[in-house]
Parts: structure tokens; sequence; C-alpha cells
């Protein structure tokens, strides 16, 4: 190579001379930094490109016709004028797409368009296309639909009685069961009974979890296309590519090899976009055809109805401790509230209780789940899926327990703190920072000088939670990886990432470029990502349960490391020293004996150069799968909530409540997760605090209702972000967000998930809290200045008030 | 997204321009000035004229001007403007307050105060899209002819939401408004009728051109109290404003006030003045000054917000405007 080509190169990125002092440390150069995401300037200067800022040309626009009752049997239904009205090119209904559909396969209850029943006021049952969205939203006003109204339960409760057995939101599966069951579970690990007799305190109470939806800033949109060559093409605002691709072959009839999804930016998902909707199908059928793009983007009202948000639940929880505060008995009982289709439902049932069983060690625990339908938007995963519920009920048990022995509450969180091991539901545990976590909060919060001690009005809590850094089994049965990525070098140094996983905002493509960026010794600024794309990157399974750092991070570490391996080889050759001497960081290929030594190093495009020569064409494909081996218990069951790695959180949250008025003001709430390893702690500070925030936001003012009486019932409360109010930032509280590392076996670098367990606490942190601030105990969510107002009443109407 | 239907827009330049045009469509016009309010109701089809008269260009009908006897209001200065005006800020504190929390900062840059006082009622059955409403079989204010929220009620009670008209009752302002006919004066405590489908005295080829408001005497305290669920943006879900002019000696001379956010109309309480006048504010007088108030008060259920406890937070605020008032 001639010596001006490699100064040039040296030019481009390498590190300033004084970094190069460091270059052998072992230190990481990329990893552990803050540094920005790889789409931070597009997104902050609004140049960022979303599936609503796609236009191809010729589009037609669609908008779907949805169900203004809440239980009803489509007696007929007439699109005759609609397909005459000018402009309008396509009009399809459920018979177009016979073929059900549902994000796990042993509950298909959906279809794209419903096929000969609604279930819920919303619920889509034609489509249209037509030139532009003021022709198409008249035309779905002009299809004529008899309905036969249908017996409708807005309560899971009511939906259990024979009498609406009678007539059931969908048809058992098996005859004499009442078709209004999803699931249920019942588990019992070591014998409840006798512990709960044995115990020495018992706390039992009922609990309320009231609904909450993700609320995302962009809309659910999706583009259909097929090219010349019958080729179909999705853009989707979706957080799961390959579940996309594989249900819209299933349901349209199509070879899954010709159907393309394509992930564009995504702004916010939350859970919220964790399985297909209707209109992904649609502009799918449309396109098909007409033979033009159709666009299809929800409103904002559209979105609380597909929903797919946090579970009603009424809880009912017993546990007993010992004297000394150790946890013998748990005791669970939950009845969710589903809404009209089951979604992740047969998880969220699991989930409700097997993942209640760790930080802390339970000598002996049952849960008993029950999901129900109802006629109202089914509920789905959202954020810390199905264990924020319980996380709640559970937590605030533990300080009723603590304040029936006069311990401190956090002490008797230490006492029963289970370290790694096993959980008691047989989940295999390698690392737990929770201590820590317990510690770190209680110092920032000074604890200590403020639980039982501020003046009444003003108090603290604290919670702890535990959460899975990905499912250890996909959604649907297979051996194969569940994460995979390729990584190719181009001769400038310039590094490509090409994987499945899904950025939906939470960093996973800034994940992947700092890992490709450590591992092959390249400035952060040499790697381009292309995710989500499924006909041109290998297949992940998608952002859902905290799976992208750990599973992708690994299948990218995997990938990288093949190809650093050869670099380090041709180098070693080059160099003259033992490829074991040869590392490749900040910009440099270098002897690890003489980092600064000139003759002693390449710029790393030329390292790589050398071995695109020796070795042809650098690239590699890296994968990831799960560990089958003694990670969870082999009962029924047992798998689901097994995870590679668990994350833990700590909260302390302070509020002052105003007694005259009832409104709750969180002061502060203080964070600390144990993630593992932080791979960028900008990202994992950003992600706690976003997960407080949505807990925080669910806890005082979030409320996903619809009402009741005559004629309204059903109708969704407030469906706008005026009326179903989130927080803005002049409402929220500091968030103080504390990284506790306790390094993993399993995690790329020890990493485990940051993006959904720092949730959990932030409910059951306020609401014991109020307790210590006004001494009411608030077992029922929200915690809106009305409900606050009738407890203090309550309280002070039985003569306990202070 | 949801849509705008088609319309016209004219700008004109003076208010008699804006008042030939509202003429010349009668029936088919209505005036925007910020459009805050009245846009996202354009949008779920509670209105859809042809023609929209904006205000915006109308130079006499914005600014804050001072004379001798006190003020004048354009009706389209921004509730903003109002809100940060130093005369207004020292003067009349209280509106100076309800316009400043009227909903957030962006709006309230857009937002008029002649629009506020002009604010269309709301309510949890009105403003919602056109599906919704067409789901639930509309209602009496709009496209229908049942309440939901009185079930059998004949008159709606769709409630009146804005926070500037409440806080310029008790300042006992004048409304300067013009139609067709000319010109003609409304004090704003007769402004406001009962019948929440158009609870304005005015006709629709009216404008409001301005707000007069008189100087208060130097003894004269007033307090603006708002309960909303979020303190960033919220429409209220009560409030009071109150105003107590005492005599030299620190004595109760006079005591008025109004509250909205329950009913089709903001009201003024009744009866405060016999517990107060001729005592000074003692905590025992301000008691029953909030225990008359909250007897008078009776939320309605035209908000998906507890009645009981809006009711009970009546002498909340009462009690936290006297306590401004007194300090």
């Amino acid at each position: 190579m001639h010596p001006d080509e490699l100064n040039a190169l040296q030019r481009g990125g390498a590190d300033d001379p004084e970094d190069l002092e460091t270059l052998g440390s072992d230190a990481f150069r990329v990893l552990g930094h803050r540094n920005r995401k790889p789409e931070g300037m597009r997104k902050g200067t609004g140049r960022e490109i979303y599936t609503d800022d796609l236009a191809l040309p010729g589009m037609l626009h669609a908008k779907l016709l949805r169900s203004p009752h809440p239980h009803a049997r489509i007696v007929s239904l007439d699109a005759q004028h609609t397909t005459q009205m000018p402009g309008v090119h396509e009009v399809i209904t459920g018979a177009d797409m016979p073929t059900p559909y549902g994000i796990i396969p042993w509950t298909r209850d959906e279809h794209a368009l419903a096929l000969d029943r609604v279930r819920y006021i919303g619920d889509a049952l034609a489509c249209v296309a037509a030139i532009d969205e003021d022709t198409a939203s008249a035309a779905i006003e002009s299809i004529d639909v008899e309905y036969d109204i249908l017996p409708f339960y807005l309560e899971p409760e009511q939906a259990l009685t024979d009498e609406a057995a009678a007539v059931p939101i969908h048809d058992p599966k098996r005859a004499g069961r009442n078709g209004n069951i999803t699931k249920k579970v019942e588990l019992e690990f070591g014998p409840v009974d006798d512990l709960m007799k044995a115990s020495d305190v018992i706390v039992e109470g009922d609990y309320y979890f009231h609904g909450t939806t993700h609320a995302p800033i962009e809309p659910h949109c999706a583009i259909g296309n097929v090219d010349a060559d019958g080729l179909l093409t999705v853009w989707s605002s979706t957080q799961v590519p390959h579940y996309l691709q594989r249900e819209l072959a299933r349901v349209l009839e199509l070879d899954v090899a010709r159907v393309r999804v394509v992930q564009p930016a995504v702004g916010g998902a939350f859970g919220g976009k964790s399985e297909p909707f209707d209109l992904e199908f649609c502009v799918a059928l449309l396109a098909l055809r007409t033979g033009r793009p159709v666009k299809l983007l929800y409103t904002r009202e559209e979105l609380f109805y597909s929903h797919r948000g946090r579970h009603p639940m009424n809880m009912w929880y017993r546990v007993g401790a010992s004297r000394d505060g150790k946890l013998r008995a748990v005791d669970a009982r939950s009845l969710l509230d589903g809404g009209a289709y089951a979604s992740f439902g047969l998880v969220t049932t699991y989930y409700s209780g097997q993942l209640l069983t760790a930080p802390y060690e339970l000598e002996s625990y049952r849960f008993d789940s029950t999901r129900v339908y109802t006629n109202k938007p089914p509920c789905g995963p959202k954020r810390g899926h199905g264990s924020v519920q319980p996380r709640f009920a559970f937590e605030v048990s533990l300080d009723k327990v603590a304040a029936e022995l006069e311990m401190d509450p956090i002490e008797l969180r230490r006492r029963n703190f289970m370290g790694t091991g096993r959980t008691v539901n047989e989940f295999r545990v390698q690392s737990n920072g929770f201590l820590e976590c317990l510690d770190a909060v209680e110092r920032a919060s000074e604890w200590k000088s403020k639980h039982g001690k501020l003046p009444y009005g003003r108090g603290v809590g604290v919670a702890g939670s535990c959460y899975i850094s990905g499912t250890n089994y996909p959604i649907y049965p297979n051996e194969m990886p569940q994460a995979a990525v390729q990584v190719q070098i181009e001769r400038s140094g310039r590094v490509s990432v090409l994987h499945g996983a899904s950025e939906i905002g939470q960093g996973s493509d800034a994940t992947m470029a700092a890992i490709a960026a450590e591992e092959l010794g390249v400035p952060l600024g040499y790697v381009r990502v292309l995710s989500a794309d499924t006909d041109l990157v290998p297949v992940d399974l998608g952002a859902y349960s905290s799976r992208e750092t750990l599973m992708v991070g690994n299948a990218c570490v995997h990938a990288c490391r093949q190809v650093a391996d050869r670099v380090r080889e041709s180098v070693a050759g080059a160099l003259r020293i033992p490829a074991d001497r040869v590392r490749l960081a900040g910009g440099w290929a270098f002897d690890t004996d003489a980092p600064s030594d000139g003759d002693r190093r390449l710029p790393i495009a030329a390292a790589f150069q050398l071995a695109e020569a020796q070795h042809g064409t650098l690239g590699a494909l890296g994968h990831y799968n799960t560990p089958k081996d003694g990670v969870h218990g082999e009962y029924r069951g047992g798998t689901i909530g097994a995870s590679p790695a668990y994350s833990f959180t700590a909260h302390v949250a302070e509020v002052e409540v105003d007694s005259e008025t009832g409104f709750v003001e969180v002061k502060t709430i203080w964070v600390a997760h144990d993630c593992g390893r932080a791979l960028n702690p900008m990202l994992v500070e950003g992600q706690m605090e976003g997960s407080a925030y949505m807990g925080f936001a669910e806890a005082i003012m979030e409320q996903q209702i619809m009402k009741r009486g005559d004629p309204e019932a059903g109708l969704h409360d407030a469906p706008s972000l005026l009326d179903y109010r989130i927080p803005t930032s002049l409402d929220c509280p500091e968030f103080v967000a504390l990284i506790v590392e306790a390094a993993d076996p399993e995690g790329p670098y020890g990493a485990k998930e940051a993006g959904e367990g720092p949730l959990h606490p932030s409910l059951p942190a306020i609401a014991n809290a109020i307790w210590d601030a006004v001494g009411v105990r608030m077992d029922s969510l929200p915690f809106t200045p009305d409900r606050v107002w009738r407890a203090l009443r309550g309280h002070e109407a039985h003569g306990s008030g202070n | 997204m949801l849509r705008l239907h088609p319309y016209e827009y004219h700008r004109p330049d003076t208010v008699a321009e804006a008042i030939a045009l509202l003429s010349e469509h009668a029936g088919d016009a209505m005036p925007i000035a910020g459009g805050t309010d009245l846009v996202p109701n354009m949008k779920h089809k509670l209105f859809t004229p042809g023609h929209l008269v904006s205000l915006r260009g109308i130079e006499e009908m914005r600014g804050i001007s001072e004379n001798d006897d006190g003020f004048a209001i354009g009706a389209a200065a921004s509730l903003d403007d109002v809100a940060k005006n130093p005369l207004v800020l020292e003067i009349l504190p209280s509106l100076a307050r309800a316009c400043s929390l009227v909903s957030g900062p962006q709006l309230r840059r857009m937002g008029t105060i002649g629009g506020n006082v002009c604010l269309d009622t709301r309510c949890t059955y009105y403003n919602q899209t056109l599906f919704w409403r067409k789901a639930l079989g509309y209602c009496l204010k709009k496209d229908g002819t049942a309440c939901h929220v009185v079930k059998g009620g004949t008159r709606c009670v769709a409630a009146h939401s804005a926070d500037a008209a409440t806080a310029l009752i008790p300042l006992e302002a004048e409304l300067r408004i013009v139609g067709p006919d000319g010109e003609r004066t409304s004090p704003i405590g007769g402004f406001f009728t009962s019948d929440g489908v158009w609870n304005r005295r005015m006709e629709p080829g009216e404008i409001l051109v301005s707000i007069r408001v008189l100087r208060p005497g130097p003894r004269t305290r007033h307090s603006y109290q708002k309960l909303r669920a979020r303190d960033s943006i919220d429409f209220p879900m009560l409030n009071l404003a109150i105003r107590v002019d005492f005599e030299t000696d620190g004595v109760v001379a006079d005591l008025r006030a109004a509250v909205s956010g329950m009913g089709s109309y903001p009201r003024k309480l009744g009866k405060l003045d016999a517990e107060a006048v001729g005592k000074p504010l003692s905590e025992e007088v301000v008691e029953q000054v909030a225990e008359q108030a909250f007897r008078q008060c009776h939320p309605l259920a035209n908000i998906p917000v507890d009645l009981e406890w809006r009711r009970a937070m009546v002498p909340v605020l009462v009690r936290r405007a006297l306590a401004e008032i007194g300090a």
C-alpha cells in the first residue's frame, strides 16, 4: 500500500494523538460512553422520515369503517353505492380476508375486518381506498350496515356469568365452556396454605388497576404497494416486522417470500405496535386489488380503539411473613379485563403471576389468573407487560407487612433479597444487583431522614421489581436463532450493520452501531446501520419484552468478532507479531505491547484492506439463540416468563399531598436500575427516566375507560389527547437515574434490559409515599385528586385521621 | 387524520368589512380570531361554515389601552398579551391570572381574549368526533334531541369553560359589540344565558370588538382560582373569581364572586356580601362565605369527573381566593 494512501486514511476519523496514549488499555472506547444515537440529529431537526412522510406516485388513501356498537351481528353490509362514488377505487370487507389471525398462534381470534360480528365500539368491518382522505372518509359514511344488537359486557365479572356465557363474545373452544374466558392459569409453588398458617403476620387486600393505553406520538400508519413483478411491500409503523410479514402472508394467502415488510422510523410504540393490525392487512389487499400504492394513517381517536394497552386488573393478594420480616407465603388471584380480542393475552395471563418471583425469595407462592373478554378495545402488551399491575399489588402489600412489623420497608426488602440462583417458580437468575439498587435510592433520597419523619402531607415510599431481558422462547415454536446480524466492511473503513431489530426510540440501532465500532475499532461515525427490512436484513423477532440489547447485541458481537479475528490475523502477519497481540481500537490496528509506536500500528482502513486482500470480502453473519438448559422449570407454563437474564429496579418516590383537594404532587423519583452493563449510559438513563415517567403517569393521571349508562355504554370516555391526559414536561417530577451494573454472563458485555423494568416500581412507590404522607392506603389506581380526596375523607370518617 | 371541511377564508381589515362579510354569507359564515376553539370544533364537525371571517387583520381590535377610567382591551388581543401586559398585571391581576391559566403557552399566543369570552360551551358528549357522536346517537346541543348529562333534560347543560369570562364578571366589564345594526354595549354579567347550545346574547352576525374594564378603587382586591387536572394545560373543572372592596379600616364593603365550569354560564354567586359586609375578613367570615358558595353550586356530569368532589372544591377555592385577597 502506498504511504500516501495510508496517510490519507490516517486522517479520516482516527483518535486524537493524546488518545493514542490510552490505546493500549482494555477500556471501552465507544461502549460505556454517552454517544449520540445515529438518528438523533434527524429526529432533533425534524428530518426523520416516518411512514406517513412517505408518498408514492399514484398513491390512494384508505379509511376504515368502524362499528358504532359494542356487540352486534352484522346482518348485511351494502357498499353498492360506495363503489360507484367518484374517486372510490375499492371497498373491502371481512369476507375478503376470512383467515383469522392473532399474534399468539393458539389464540387466533381476530379478522382483518370483522367477518360477521363486531365486538367493541371501533371494531373495523370495511375499508375503502380512494383518491384522497376526504373521499375515503365520505365513502365509508355511505356504506349501509344492518346490525343485530347483541348483549354486551363491559365488566369482566359480568362476562363470567352463565347469562353472558349463553351469548359469548367468542365461541368457546370446547362445548360447555364460557367463550368469554381467554385463559386461566393456576400455579402453586411450595405449600402456600401451610406456610400462610405458620406466618406471624398476614396482610390481605384487594387491589385494582384501571387500564391505560400507550399514547405514542406517532399514530399507526401503513402503506401497501405491489411492484411490477407482483411483489408486495408493506411499510408500517410496527415493532414486529417479522411477525407482520408472516401474518400478512398467511391471511392474504401469499408466499411469504413474496412479502416484504419495511419499518421506517417509528415515533413511539411502547408495546402498542407489537402485533399485526387491521390497517396493515387492508393496505396490502387494497394495493393488490387496485395495483396502486395505498396508505392508511390512523386518527388519534383510532389509536384508542386499536389500543392493546395495559389490562385493567382486579387483584387479591394475601402475603404471610415471619416476625423477622421473611416472606413465607404469597397467595394471589387476578381477574384480567382483556377487551374484545386475545392479542398477547395468553402470555399476559401467565406474566401476571410468573414475573413476580424476584428479586425476593418467596418460600411459597400461588397465583390464579383469569383473562376475560369484554366488549371494549382489546388489551395487550404495554411496557412492563402483565407484571406492572401485580407488582403494584405486591409491593404495596410488602409496605403493609413492614408497617405491621414496624420495620423499615427498605430493610424488609433487604431481608428478603434472593440473590442469584432459582426463583420459587424455578427461573434461573445469574446476576442480581437489587441490593445495590436499594442502597442507591436509599442514599440518594436521604430516606433515613425522611421516611416516617416528614410533616403531614409529605412522604416517601419505596418499591422494587424485576423484569426479563427478552423471552427465552419465540412466539411461534422453533429452534432457530432469535436474532441475527450481518456485518460487512467497506474498503474505506466504513462498517455496515444489517439487523432485524426494530428501532422504536429505545436505541437498538445505536447499540448495534456502538458494538460494531467497539469490536472493529472504528470511530462510531464510520458505522451505518440498516434495520428492520425483511428483504434485506436477517430475521429478528422484534422489539418486545426488552430483548434487543441482549439478543441482537449478542448476535452483533458474534458477527463482529468473526470479522475482527480475520483482520487481526492479517495485521499480525504484516507486523510479524502473534494475533492475540493485535487490538482494533480507536481507528487503529496496533500491537498491544507498543500502542504508541508508529511502526507497530495501521490505520484501521488499511488493516481492513490487508484482511480483504488475504481473506476475500470482509463480512460475517452472527446470531444468538437463548440457552435451553436449566433456564426454567419443566412444568406446564414454566417456559413463559423465562429469560436469559433478569434486570432489577428500586424506586423511592417523594410526594406532597394536598389534603384539601386530594392532588398528589410527585416531587422526585429516584430510580436505581441494574441493567447489567450500561452500553450507553445516556440511553440507559433515558430509558430509566422514560419508564419511571410512564409509570408515574399511569399512577397519577392516565385512564383508558369506557362510559357506562344508556345509550353511551361502551363509548370511549376520552379518545383524544386533550381528555386522555398524559403529563406534560411541566407536570413531571424530577427523575434521578442511578445506574447499577451487575453484569450477567448471558448479556453482551454483561448487559441486560433497561427499557421496561424501571417502570414497575413507580406505581407502588407513589402509593407507599402517599401512605407515608397522609396515612391512607391507595390500593386502587389511579391516584387522581377526587379518589385521593375520597380516600382521605373515608379515613377521617373512620376516625383514624391525623 | 381528522380533516377540515372546505371553506373560504376572508381577511378583512376593518370591523365594518367583517360585519359586511358576515351579513353577506349569513347563516354560512363564522368569525375566527385565534381559532384555538373553532378549529378543533370544526375537525369534530361541530361547525362547518362555508366562510370564515378572520378578525386577525383588524387593527382596532388589537391592543390594550388605558384611559381615564380604565382599560379597553381589544377582543383580538392574545391571551398571552393580556396575561403579560404590565398594566393588567398591576391593576387587574385576577384577569392576568385567568388569561395565563388558559390552555398552554402556544395556544395562549394564538387564542384571544374575545374568543375566550365567546368560547363555545363544552361537554363530554359534545366535544367528540363525528364517529363518536354518531355512535352515541348525537345530543341536544348538536344534531340530536336527547341530553345525556341530564337524562330526559330538555335544556342543554354543556359547561361554560372559559377562564377570562369568569374573571371579568366581578370586575363588571362591559362588552362592546358591533353588528349590522350598529354598536351596542353589554355588561358581561348579562351577556350569558343558561342555554348551553348558544349561551351568548349575541347574534351570529355580531362581533365582540373590545372589552372595557373600569379601574378598580384603591381598596379593591380580587382573585382568580382554577381547578384543573394538569397545571400545564386543561380546561377548568371549576373556576372562581372574587372581588372584595374594603373600607379604609379593613372592613368589607362589598364582596362579589362568579363561578363557572359547572353549568352553561358563569354564575354570579348571591348573598355572599350578606355574610361579609361590615366585617373584617376573619376566618369565621371566610368560612361563612365558603359555605354559602358551596350551597349555591351544583356541578353537572358534563365533565366526567366526580361531581361530589368538584362541588367540595368550591369552598376550597373560596378559601384560597380570600386568603390571597386578605394577604
